[in-house]
This record gives structure tokens, C-alpha cells and sequence, in this order.
């Protein structure tokens, strides 16, 4: 009836574990209650759960980043504090089962459920504002990819409880994540949950190719959109070609441990450097897929914030798309030591350096855009210069590691650690919480603050430098990844560094969730609200609207026949014009089927990994069912009244004259 | 010249409505997935491009294979495409009994097509070459499988689209657009099935 799931799935002997469930089942309950205490559910439901707009979905995949952040950063602190004291015969507080899953558990999270949703996040709120569109393309499929999202997301976290994670290293590979080494749930927990949520990204990246494509608005040419929308274009190219290899990967490796399969089994056959092979054929688009926007939006805040046209736009398009195309030429240098041969491995080796060269384009467009301009020294600028230190210290590293001979040396090492975390963290990570702090205004009105934001990138900043240098220093000295504990004198010190790293990193989110508090505090002072739409001053579309946009984004469609289309418009004095009448405006419906599918398919997942078959059945057959008796139901559209849409323009109107009264007033 | 900007851009500012049609919109949404569908199948066949001597001891294909049963396969399902076809030239003509008639016929041919598919499955598994023998059949179970997977998704999409006939006497644009869909849906499915039989069937009993 229960399949493998039953009362021992719960490791009540873990204190560690029972400890982290008992928070997260706290926080849990103090959320229900406080959405009961002020009778807030039939909001969150109207407001949220059923909605297809993609700005409140982009709000909501943000804070499922922000939350996934925080518990894979519990992660990494555990590791490094595990690896602080586990020295000299002291076996530290992690035992190694449980210390090989915090490792997967948090590559898993950080690429997939941070990273991923916060990047999805921003695009789903900026993109379709920056063409000018309403919508996205597919508004209902859109909050299936969400709710897809969220839901694997919910159950890499119940793996916590029930049952165990995976403790293969973030990427599973064969044999050790076959049957026969990993008996337990973990790998199925690792494999269903990014199934489903794989599946609501390559949904996510068909709506977004559709709309960048067929939906700018008219007089946006491919070589007028912002950059921003260029980088997110190719990223979807990117997830369209990539993450289908993804989802026939994991199926394999599914296949081998349901069916008794030979893909990549050590008997009957199978080839487990297939799967290596398979896995980084996604792997390192997925790698461009991350950086990507981030570049997009260092390019966005750069230009607003020097008050200067981005420097070389043509060549920042080139650079994009090539670095698109070169994404799927270089998979191989992560297996350089398989043993491929010396031409095989020249060839990926030369063509990952080749890659440098189009990044280089980009870092020099961004300083050319700063020289000469009046550069403001806001939050996501100190996070763009910050990106642009340390990402190239982390591109050169990679260069080094591109060099198969070198790579035979410092393959899996901590060299190798200290190389992605130097590009994820200050190329990704930095970028998503520069757009973070740039958008903010857009999304919910009122300015993020500065002081609280400026402490948060500085505690980052040097944190990352204290915590990862040091890993440098440690793959040199010989030090592999995903040690439980060590006797080499030499490397201890620099593991307490590192730690101290951690540490000040945690200060840096501590200020980032303070710089929260207090700007939700302050958000109705006058200098922190965003009346206008336009509190930075902006160069594109998406400040042309309201803050938060009204939930059609633009009353009338905007004509946009340049690069940086709202500076033309300012200027000459054509930005918000109203029109003498306006027209209804089609609207699609809020529905909740994107929750029930969600819903359905996360109990799909977690039937699949306790083997409750008959439940698994339930699951498919009624998450089919939703979209197919969804498909019966003609009125998932409306045309939203006239004179709704100029009441709505005219509020907006009063709070711009508002606005100018007040800056005249200063 | 910033007074003439104004003016154009003046002229441009009129009511209007972006959304009104979404047909082209999601046919072309629709043409994105089923590429991404393609690299799907690509990657499948690859690894059965690793994988195809892949024998561990086992049954070859050649030893396996009885191509003419494959080949009533094959004719059902290139038939159904066919058939599809007329079904959407009827669609466009607003011929709504012949949609159906055609749709009908269409289905039947698909349910052949996977009748025939499970009982070689059956056959195989019986004979002890089931997926778990051997890397070569996991991979050839896996491959012809995930296109009768689609295949069975696509019957049940017809059968829906086919329900949503029921009773009507000409077609609405988001009918025919689902019609549409389901139309490349069909044939790229055909397609794929055209590189099964070559590259699996053929390549290995040759």
C-alpha cells in the first residue's frame, strides 16, 4: 500500500536532521499562521496561487530562490565548519553519509533551486516589460512551469525528513548512484525532482523563445532589444537544446534503477562515462544558461547607471551568440582525465579558451561604458564592478583549467571548487542580486536600502575572497573535493580561513535580510517610494510603467524604434502619452490548474520514489486530466473594460504629478 | 527633427489590441517544443548509436528482429499520417463530419500501430530478451518505447480534440488551432519513426 515509506523513513536517532526538520516544520506553521491570523488565504489564492501574470509569478519564483539560498547556504556552512574541526583524528560532527548528502543536497539546490528560480524569477518580471508585451506568450503554461518548480524545490526539502538525499555529489554519476551502491531513496528523491522541475524550465524556455520572438512590440527589431532580452533569448536557446538531454539522462539512469536497465550499470553492458558524457552535455550549457542574464543585467545596470548608451551593443549581441554556440563545444573538458586522447582533449581545450575571448569583449564593453560617464555608486553597481574584479580572477582560473595537463593535476580538486564558486558566486550570483536590487522598485513599488545593501555587498565580497582564495591554495597542496575529514597538517589553516569566509558571507545575507526588513519598514517615506515608475532614471521599456506595472503592463502598446527606447522617449518629451480613448484589453483569466498540475506532479514524484505505484498512477492520471478538462472550459479569457483601463492610467497619471510636485518641492 | 519624432510618434499612439490573435502565436510555441522533442529523440539515439552491439552475451538484433511485422507497423502509422492530412484539409473546408470521419480513421491506424509494437514487446520479454538483458535492449526498449509513448499521448489528444467536435457544426479558430497542433505533432512523430525502422530495424538485421 505505502511502497518502501514507513515510520522508519523518519531518522528520529539524527539529531542534526530532526533539528533543521523541526525549524523548517516551524517556520512552516508560523507562515499558516500568521496567513489564518490575518485572514489573508483567500488573497494568497486569488492573488497568487491561481494567477498567470508573469510578474507575480517572477515574484514568487524569486522567493523561492531567496528561501533555497538560505538552506543551501546552511549547507555550505555546515561543510565548512565540518571541515574546520574534522582534522587529526577528530572525525568532526558530520558523520560521512550524512556529510556526502549536505554536499549534493547543496549543488543541487544552489544550480537548480536558487540559481535556476532566481534567474527564471527575474527573467519572467523584466523580459516581457522590456518588449513591451502584456504578457508572456503562454500565461497559464507559464504558472505550470512555476508551480513545477516549487514543488521539487518542496521535495528536495521533505528528503530531509523522509528518508535521505542523495549522497552522490550533485551531479549523480554511475555506478556509485546505480542500485547496487545507492540502495536508498536519495537518488530517486535527486532524480524526480529535477525531472519535474527540468520539465517546467524547458516549458519556461518554449514560453520565453515564443515571446521574445512573436511578441515585441511593434518597431523592436532583434538589434533594437535591450540587452537584458537578448542575453535571456539565448539562454532559452540554450535551455530548449540542453535541458532535453537532461530529461533523457536522468531517465536512463530512472530506467537502470526501476527496471533493471544496462545504460550505465558496471554489468550487462552498460558504460557509466556515457552518463558523464550525457549529463555534461547539458551541464555546461547549463553553465551559460546561469550566466548569461547575469551578464544581461551587469549590461542594463551599467548603462543606466553611467548614464551612457551601453558601449559596443552590436558586439555585446555577438559576443552573447557566440558564446551561445561555443556553450556546446566544450563539455568534454570536465572529463579530460576519462581518457578521451590527446586530440580530443586539445581540441575542447582550445575551444573553452576560445571562449575567453568573447567574455573579454564583454568586460571591456562594460569599462568603455564607464569611462566618461557619471557613474552613481548604487548597490547593483558595486555588485557589477564587484563581478567584474572577481569574475575575471574565476575566467582565468578556468583557463588554467582548460589546459588538459594542468587539468590532470588539479581535476577534482579544491582548485576546481575555488574555479566555479569564483564564476557562480561572483558571476552569477552577484549579477541576479544586482538585477535583485535594480528591479526591486519595479516589482513592489519602493526602493531596496542602500546602506543595509551596501553593507551585504561588502561582507559578500570579502567573504567570498576569504573563503574561496584559500581553496586555491588547498587544491595545490593536493587537497580533493568532498573530504569528510584529513590528517595534513598543512591544510588546516586554510580551511579555518575558509570558514571565517563563511562566516562573514553569513553576515552578508544577514544584511541582505535586514536590508529587507528595514526598506518593507520605511517603504512609504517619501524618498523611498517609486511614484513615478522610473526611479533610476532608465533607459528601457519596463520603466515606462507604473511600480508595481498594472497587470496588463502597458494601457497602450508602445512603438519603440530605438536602442534604449525610453531615453528617446524622455527626451523628446513622447513618454506617457495618453491617448483620448482607450480600448479593452484582452486578459487571460487567473486559473488554478497551474497549481494542480504542480500539485499532481509532485505527488507523482513522491509516489515514484517510495514506490507507492498505485498513487504514482493517481498522480499522472489526474495532472493529464487538469490541463485536458481545462481544455473544455472556453472562457479562460475576458476583455478587461475601457474604462477600467483608464482609471487605472489615471491613478498612475496623479502619482507621476504627484512625483513632480515633489521633486519640484526638493 | 525632434519635432518630426514627436509627430510620428504621435501619429503611432492609437488603441489597439497585441493579443488578438494568438493562433500563429502558438502554433510556432508549439513548432519550439516539438523541436526540443527532437533533441529528446537525438540523445536516444545517440546513446543506441553507442549502445548497439552492446549485446553482454545476448540476443543480437539480426536474431531478434522480424522485419515484416515491423513493416505493417511502419505502413499503419505513415497510412495514419496520410489520413491526418485529409482530416485537416476537411478541417480547413469546415467539413466537420469528415474531420471526424478522418480523425477516426487515423486513430484506428495509430492503435494498430502500438497493438503490433506491444505484442513485439511481449514476444521479446517472453522470449527472455527483455529490457534488463542486455545495455543493446535496454536501449531498443527505451527508444521504440518513448515513441509509443508518444504515440499513446498523441491518440490521447486526438480523442480529446475529438470529443470537442461532438455536436458542433463548424470549427472554432482554437479548434483548429489544437488541430494544428496536434497535426505536427503527428507527423513529427512519423518522421521519427522513419529513422526507428531505418536505424534500429534495418541497420540491424542488414
Amino acid at each position: 500500500m505505502f511502497g518502501r515509506l514507513s515510520l522508519s523513513a523518519i531518522p528520529f536517532d539524527q539529531p542534526i536532521i530532526m533539528g533543521a526538520g523541526a525549524m523548517m516544520a516551524l517556520s512552516v506553521i508560523s507562515v499558516l499562521g500568521v496567513l489564518t491570523y490575518f485572514r489573508l488565504w483567500k488573497w494568497l489564492w486569488r492573488e497568487w496561487l491561481t494567477t498567470v501574470d508573469h510578474k507575480k509569478l517572477g515574484v514568487m519564483y524569486i522567493i523561492v530562490a531567496f528561501v533555497m539560498l538560505l538552506r543551501g547556504f546552511a549547507d555550505a556552512l555546515m561543510m565548512r565548519s565540518q571541515l574546520a574541526i574534522a582534522y587529526h583524528g577528530n572525525p568532526g560532527y558530520l558523520p560521512p553519509h550524512h556529510y556526502d548528502q549536505v554536499f549534493t543536497a547543496h549543488g543541487v539546490i544552489m544550480i537548480f533551486f536558487m540559481a535556476m528560480t532566481f534567474m527564471i524569477g527575474l527573467m519572467n518580471v523584466v523580459v516581457p516589460l522590456q518588449i513591451g508585451a502584456r504578457d508572456v506568450a503562454f500565461p497559464f503554461l507559464n504558472s505550470v512551469s512555476f508551480w513545477m518548480t516549487a514543488v521539487s524545490a518542496l521535495l528536495v526539502n521533505l528528503s530531509l525528513v523522509l528518508g535521505d538525499f542523495a549522497a552522490t555529489g550533485w551531479l549523480a554519476y554511475p555506478p556509485l548512484s546505480e542500485l547496487h551502491y545507492s540502495p536508498s531513496v536519495g537518488v530517486d528523491y535527486y532524480i524526480w525532482a529535477l525531472q519535474i522541475s527540468g520539465l517546467g524550465t524547458l516549458l519556461t524556455g518554449v514560453n520565453f523563445f515564443t515571446t521574445i520572438v512573436k511578441m515585441r512590440a511593434p518597431g523592436m527589431t532583434f538589434m533594437k532589444m535591450p540587452i537584458f532580452t537578448w542575453t535571456c533569448l539565448c539562454t532559452n536557446v540554450l535551455i530548449l537544446a540542453a535541458f532535453p538531454v537532461l530529461t533523457v539522462t536522468l531517465a536512463l539512469l530512472a530506467l537502470d534503477r526501476y527496471l533493471g536497465m544496462h545504460f550505465f550499470t558496471n554489468d550487462g553492458g552498460g558504460n557509466a562515462m556515457l552518463y558523464i558524457t550525457l549529463i555534461w552535455t547539458w551541464g555546461h550549457p547549463e553553465v551559460y544558461i546561469l550566466i548569461l542574464p547575469a551578464f544581461g543585467i551587469f549590461s542594463e545596470v551599467i548603462a543606466t547607471f553611467s548614464r551612457k548608451p551601453l558601449f559596443g551593443y552590436k558586439t555585446m549581441v555577438y559576443a552573447t551568440c557566440s558564446i551561445m554556440g561555443l556553450s556546446f563545444v566544450v563539455w568534454l573538458h570536465h572529463f579530460f582525465t576519462m581518457g578521451s586522447g590527446a586530440d580530443v582533449n586539445a581540441f575542447f581545450g582550445i575551444m573553452t579558451m576560445i571562449i575567453a575571448i568573447p567574455t573579454g569583449v564583454k568586460l571591456f564593453n562594460w569599462l568603455f561604458t564607464m569611462y566618461g560617464g557619471r557613474i552613481e555608486f548604487t548597490v547593483p553597481v558595486l555588485w557589477t564592478i564587484g563581478f567584474m574584479v572577481t569574475f575575471t580572477i574565476g575566467g582565468m582560473t578556468g583557463v588554467i583549467l582548460a589546459i588538459p595537463g594542468a587539468d590532470f593535476l588539479l581535476h577534482n580538486s579544491l582548485f576546481l571548487i575555488a574555479h566555479f564558486h569564483n564564476v557562480i558566486i561572483g558571476g552569477v550570483l552577484f549579477g541576479y542580486l544586482a538585477g535583485f536590487n535594480y528591479w526591486f522598485p519595479k516589482m513592489f513599488g519602493f526602493k531596496l536600502n542602500e546602506t543595509w545593501g551596501k553593507r551585504s555587498f561588502w561582507f559578500w565580497l570579502t567573504g567570498f575572497y576569504v573563503a574561496f582564495m584559500p581553496l586555491y591554495v588547498l587544491g595545490f597542496l593536493g587537497m580533493t573535493r568532498r573530504l569528510n575529514h584529513y590528517d595534513n597538517p598543512a591544510w588546516h589553516p586554510w580551511l579555518l580561513i575558509a570558514a571565517g569566509g563563511a562566516a562573514l558571507i553569513a553576515c552578508g545575507i544577514g544584511c541582505q535580510l535586514m536590508q529587507l526588513f528595514v526598506s518593507i519598514r520605511d517603504r512609504d517615506l517619501a524618498e523611498n517610494r517609486d511614484l513615478a515608475g522610473d526611479p533610476w532614471d532608465g533607459r528601457t521599456l519596463e520603466w515606462a510603467t507604473s511600480s508595481p506595472p498594472a497587470f496588463y503592463n502597458f494601457a497602450v502598446t508602445p512603438h519603440p524604434n530605438s536602442i534604449d527606447p525610453f531615453v528617446r522617449m524622455k527626451s523628446n518629451g513622447t513618454a506617457h502619452l495618453r491617448p483620448a480613448r482607450y480600448n479593452g484589453i484582452h486578459m487571460p483569466h487567473n486559473t488554478p490548474a497551474g497549481l494542480f498540475v504542480g500539485g499532481f506532479s509532485a505527488v507523482m514524484g513522491f509516489a515514484l520514489i517510495w514506490h507507492i505505484w498505485w498513487l504514482a498512477v493517481f498522480g499522472v492520471v489526474c495532472g493529464i486530466g487538469t490541463v485536458i478538462v481545462r481544455s473544455f472550459n472556453p472562457a479562460i479569457d475576458y476583455i478587461l473594460p475601457a474604462a477600467d483601463v483608464a482609471r487605472i492610467e489615471a491613478q498612475f497619471a496623479a502619482l507621476r504629478e504627484q512625483d513632480a510636485q515633489l521633486k519640484a518641492a526638493e | 527633427m525632434a519635432q518630426t519624432t514627436i509627430a510620428t510618434t504621435v501619429g503611432h499612439i492609437e488603441p489597439d489590441d497585441a493579443h488578438a490573435d494568438h493562433g500563429d502565436t502558438t502554433v510556432f510555441g508549439f513548432w519550439v517544443y516539438l523541436m526540443t522533442d527532437c533533441i529528446l529523440f537525438g540523445t536516444l539515439f545517440a546513446t543506441f548509436a553507442v549502445m548497439r552491439t552492446s549485446f553482454a552475451g545476448g540476443p543480437t538484433g539480426k536474431q531478434l528482429f522480424e522485419i515484416p511485422g515491423v513493416a505493417y507497423e511502419t505502413a499503419a502509422l505513415l497510412l495514419s499520417s496520410i489520413t491526418y492530412g485529409f482530416a485537416m484539409l476537411c478541417a480547413y473546408q469546415q467539413k466537420v463530419g469528415l474531420v471526424r470521419f478522418w480523425l477516426v480513421v487515423t486513430f484506428v491506424l495509430g492503435l494498430c500501430f502500438l497493438t503490433i509494437e506491444v505484442r513485439e514487446f511481449a514476444g521479446l520479454v517472453a522470449e527472455g530478451a527483455g529490457p534488463d538483458r542486455s545495455a543493446f535492449l535496454s536501449i531498443f526498449f527505451t527508444l521504440v518505447g518513448t515513441h509509443g509513448l508518444h504515440v499513446t499521448c498523441g491518440l490521447i489528444w486526438m480523442a480529446v480534440l475529438l470529443s470537442q467536435t461532438l455536436g458542433k457544426s463548424s470549427l472554432s479558430s482554437t479548434a483548429i488551432k489544437r488541430l494544428s497542433c496536434l497535426s505536427l505533432f503527428w507527423h513529427f512523430l512519423d518522421i521519427v519513426w522513419i529513422c526507428v525502422f531505418s536505424f534500429v530495424y534495418l541497420a540491424s538485421v542488414m
